[in-house]
């Protein structure tokens, strides 16, 4: 009896604070962050991504309303079905409410599926498979930071105009590679470029030269490269050794993050050509960010990805605050697109609906060692790419979700 | 000029040659764990992460000390050895008499344990290694462009691969290391410390993956996971030369490296799964490997 009568006092207990603060579903707004923590994708988002979302809980204030909110993280070990897996678990067992980052397309794509299906929320910053807001856009995700389509047009567009208007494709063999190398030869053909030939190359390749070796042979002006992280890293460093752009061969990271930058050290990397949407020394707020994010983060500063996260953090909460309720998914994100995006990474913006966040993208170029003041003072940008011009037009993706 | 397959021989010429080079690779680490494996009997699933300590070794060596790539050559492996000797001395010791299942999951677990530690300081995206100035630059060979670093690469591994060989096939010392793995009682018995000659053999297969490590330095991305994609393919090529042979993983390493990169221009996609295909088929026919002895 004793049992029953305690058992009945906390479900009573339980339904009061239900009611106190209405919609939260379990009481507390559950952030996921699901990425790549222990591989070649780690310093992208990885654990980094997790400290960008705590700093996006402490800042948006939101627990002092009332709302508590928990960060969570896991590794999806760059495997779909891991993704998938844990994303099932978190949305059932653990009461996740919001996934976030997941880099590597492949892995976006699956939790992109198995949120639709849970009616939660994904807000993708580390992928970057024009998909996400294209054929396969959800009412269920957003996609903040960046896409290949975005990295396409800025850089593939900017190098045809210079006049490397023949390219060979270094493309790594997954639907990230895919999806980049398709929009970029879309850009460079429609600049009035050619496309000499393209090979593609096994995930977390250690050895380029082959590869290499096949782009030379090729003589095509520009070198394509169609990958990312430690692939990246290894194809510019290798490609230096193998005399490729004193050949007269140039290279174009269409996918550098500032810690691939740092990882190949200037004297390598300098001159290289890329677009990101976002770099940690472009006003006193990014720079704010960085210096309070590195101490927490071993040093490193924030990439792209990572100030994504916090952005994206910051904007849901808002959302969920507006709405006093996380527990539709499909309402949350329908809020998130109708409230202007305003934060201090990002600045002001919107979500389109299909999904895509919209501000504006650099053309960047990295500094000569001579001209960096220190570790992680590397960009010098060259180009600002308006918003409206940044990204894919809302009609080019055939999203169902605009045509309906 | 004839075309083979549609590929034209210059670029033939130039892709066996760079599977040459990575074959070096493959030789210089199966050729640490062939010996590590017939003379203590352990599956050492370390060698990878010791790889990458090699590389790592090498640049803290010019971070921290401003000591270059020559001495780094020497240093790196000793170093590297000799925390290979303390596992040995404080772990592996215990695992002789047990099943080889208990040393590979031990080594399997400390390499998990140590790319972690490296992780952790480190992050996953890499340290920059340069060339050495003796070595930059290259030569035009008519087919291709050669970086001296790549030629060094494979001259210096073929040495110390023929220089090891020799040791434990020709010298008095190899003999002894040889009669100690067929019976160690008997050798003990004739005054000689086998515990200590074990220690040192182990230490001495560890060093092996970390000059390799320091070798790769300048040409991969120094990154605490450059192993664990290595180690996997090296594995395949002592299987394929048979465990324990010591000519065999010299030639199966060249050879598959060969093998991968004609693979690297007729179907890239292939490159990361020809070495097992290799490995399945060699074991269905010859399950000894290529050059081992039927147990």
């Amino acid at each position: 009896m004793k049992a029953i009568r305690t058992l009945g006092i906390a479900a009573a207990a339980a339904l009061a604070a239900g009611a106190a603060n209405a919609q939260i579903s379990d009481n507390v707004v559950k952030i996921g962050v699901l990425s790549d923590m222990s591989s070649l994708y780690a310093d992208i988002g990885g654990p980094g991504s997790v400290v960008a979302a705590r700093m996006a809980v402490q800042d948006s204030g939101i627990e002092k309303n009332g709302i508590k909110v928990e960060v969570i993280g896991a590794d999806h070990q760059n495997k779909p079905d891991v993704g998938a897996s844990v994303a099932r678990q978190w949305y059932d067992v653990e009461k996740v409410d919001v996934i976030l980052d997941t880099p590597n397309s492949a892995v976006a794509l699956a939790v992109n599926q198995v949120t639709r299906e849970k009616n939660k929320v994904f807000v993708n910053s580390g992928a970057a498979s024009s998909d996400l807001t294209g054929k396969q856009c959800s009412p269920n995700t957003v996609h903040w930071t960046y896409d290949t389509w975005m990295l396409a047009n800025g850089t593939g567009s900017a190098i045809v105009k210079t006049g490397g208007d023949t390219w060979f494709f270094l493309t790594s063999d997954y639907a990230f590679g895919h999806a980049l190398e398709r929009d970029t030869e879309a850009v460079v053909l429609k600049s009035g470029g050619k496309v000499l030939g393209k090979v593609r190359h096994p995930l977390n390749t250690q050895d380029f030269s082959s590869f290499l070796l096949q782009a030379q042979a090729s003589k095509a002006k520009i070198i394509g490269l169609a990958n990312a992280g430690g692939d990246t890293i290894n194809s510019i460093k290798q490609a230096a050794e193998f005399g490729i752009v004193q050949a007269g061969q140039n290279l174009a990271g269409l996918l550098v993050f500032l810690s691939d930058v740092h990882s190949l050290g200037l004297k390598t990397a300098q001159g290289l050509i890329f677009t990101e949407s976002w770099y940690w020394d472009l006003n006193d707020q990014t720079r704010a960010f960085a210096k309070k994010f590195a101490p927490q983060n071993g040093g490193k500063y924030p990439t792209m990805v990572q100030a994504g996260v916090y952005a994206g953090v910051l904007h849901y909460l808002k959302a969920v605050q507006a709405l006093k309720s996380d527990a539709d998914g499909t309402k949350v994100v329908a809020k998130m697109k109708e409230m202007p995006t305003d934060d201090p990474l990002f600045g002001k913006g919107t979500i389109r609906q299909d999904g895509r966040k919209v501000h504006p993208a650099y053309l960047v170029e990295v500094k000569k060692p001579e001209e960096s003041k220190g570790p992680y003072d590397y960009y010098k940008i060259r180009a600002t790419i308006p918003a409206d011009q940044a990204f894919r037009p809302l009609n080019q993706g055939e999203c169902p979700l605009v045509k309906g | 000029m004839f075309e083979l397959l549609g590929i034209p021989p210059q670029a033939l010429f130039g892709q066996l040659l760079l599977g040459l080079i990575n074959g070096a690779f493959y030789a210089l680490l199966s050729l640490g764990l062939a010996v590590i494996f017939g003379l203590l009997n352990i599956i050492n699933f370390t060698h990878g992460a010791q790889f990458m300590m090699g590389a790592f070794v090498a640049w803290m060596l010019l971070n921290y000390l401003g000591i270059g790539y020559w001495w780094a050559l020497i240093i790196a492996p000793v170093v590297v050895g000799i925390t290979g000797v303390i596992i040995e001395r404080t772990m592996l010791k215990h695992l002789y008499k047990l099943d080889h299942l208990y040393g590979l999951l031990l080594t399997f677990g400390l390499a998990l344990i140590i790319e972690g530690l490296f992780r952790n300081y480190y992050g996953s995206s890499g340290q920059p290694y340069q060339i050495p100035a003796e070595l930059t630059g290259g030569r035009n060979l008519g087919f291709m462009f050669l970086p001296n670093y790549r030629a060094w690469i494979v001259v210096s591994s073929l040495a110390i691969c023929l220089v090891t060989w020799y040791m434990i096939e020709r010298t008095k010392l190899g003999s002894y290391l040889r009669a100690a793995t067929e019976n160690a009682t008997l050798v003990r018995a004739f005054g000689i410390n086998v515990p200590r000659m074990v220690t040192l053999t182990y230490g001495f297969g560890v060093g092996l993956a970390a000059l390799a490590g320091v070798l790769a330095a300048p040409v991969q991305n120094v990154s605490p996971q450059m192993g664990s994609s290595l180690i996997i393919i090296v594995f395949a090529v002592v299987v394929i030369g048979g465990m324990g042979s010591i000519m065999g993983s010299i030639v199966t390493g060249f050879g598959l490296g060969v093998i991968e990169g004609l693979t690297k221009v007729f179907y890239p996609e292939a490159s990361n799964t020809v070495i097992f295909i290799i490995m399945a088929i060699v074991l269905l026919i010859k399950p000894a490997g290529l050059f081992g002895r039927a147990a």
